[in-house]
């Protein structure tokens, strides 16, 4: 539990960091960058657990992750290509990528039972931080009509995704 | 007793002819994550068809282990019922979709 939070409010904190904490509303590009930066850093989280999990449930949990993740992604692509925005780096797309690569390494380290638990626990932590950054900053601030739906469906399959983890978590337990 | 017979045959016969040729296709859709309509009602030999219109895929997939039918995202998929009940089904991707089919005889 205590881990869980502490994970939680790291991430939180990295999200309101920099880029987004100075009271400048994230450009569209911006926007696009975290979204998709966020997604492609579920979808590697995913890759991993898909070789090293050893639950069955934990396991499916990781293919959905994959399946969903990269269709979101596909869809941001082809958005941006169609509205010619090219994704714009930004602190916060950095940082999220630092504290994953970190994340990575770390549940590399770990087999079996411990890294299942670790890395659900951690798909519950950052889920919830992507749905507080997407629900209170990235769709508030998106004024592209396409770009602000594509974030709101992605909102809508992530909080799934949360409640989906919190459940497989209790089951590890 | 006779009664009975004669609702047997009834039955029968209210099966034979009804089935083959009301058989008709119930279009559900899904989109946005969302299963429409929710609820709805088919009779034993009909064609359910969903149309994932989503971007994601997704499955129809009966608690009673009835059907599982896997829906690619953007594509349909069919399955033909074959017994009278409630069916109760969610895609296996994302359980928050849920909805019921009500197969009448």
């Amino acid at each position: 539990m205590f881990v869980r939070w502490s994970a939680a409010i790291a991430a939180v904190a990295l999200l309101s960091g920099p880029a987004l904490a100075q009271g400048t509303k994230p450009t569209d590009p911006q926007i696009a960058h975290i979204a998709y930066t966020a997604g492609v850093i579920d979808v590697n989280a995913a890759k991993q657990a898909v070789k090293k999990a050893r639950s069955k449930d934990v396991k499916a949990f990781a293919e959905d992750m994959l399946r969903d993740h990269e269709a979101v992604n596909k869809q941001a692509l082809a958005l941006v290509k169609k509205l010619n925005v090219t994704p714009e780096d930004n602190d916060t797309s950095k940082a999220l990528s630092k504290q994953a690569s970190d994340k990575l390494a770390e549940l590399d380290k770990l087999n079996g039972a411990a890294f299942d638990k670790a890395y659900v626990a951690n798909e519950v932590a950052y889920h919830e931080t992507v749905n507080g950054a997407l629900e209170t900053q990235l769709i508030p601030s998106a004024s592209n009509a396409e770009l602000k739906s594509l974030l709101q469906t992605g909102l809508k399959i992530f909080q799934g995704h949360q409640q989906h983890a919190v459940h497989v978590a209790a089951e590890l337990k | 007793m006779p009664g009975r017979l004669s609702s047997i045959v009834t039955a029968v016969v209210f099966a034979t002819m009804v089935v083959p040729a009301h058989a008709a296709t119930i279009q559900i859709t899904m989109e946005n994550l969302e299963i429409s309509p929710a609820e709805a009602s088919a009779k034993v030999g009909d064609t359910v068809e969903w149309i994932n219109k989503d971007v994601f895929a997704h499955t129809a997939t009966a608690k009673s282990g009835e059907f599982d039918v896997n829906l690619p995202a953007k594509k349909s998929g069919t399955t033909v019922v074959k017994k009278a009940g409630i069916v109760e089904y969610y895609c296996r991707f994302h359980p928050n979709m849920k909805a019921t089919l009500k197969v009448i005889p």
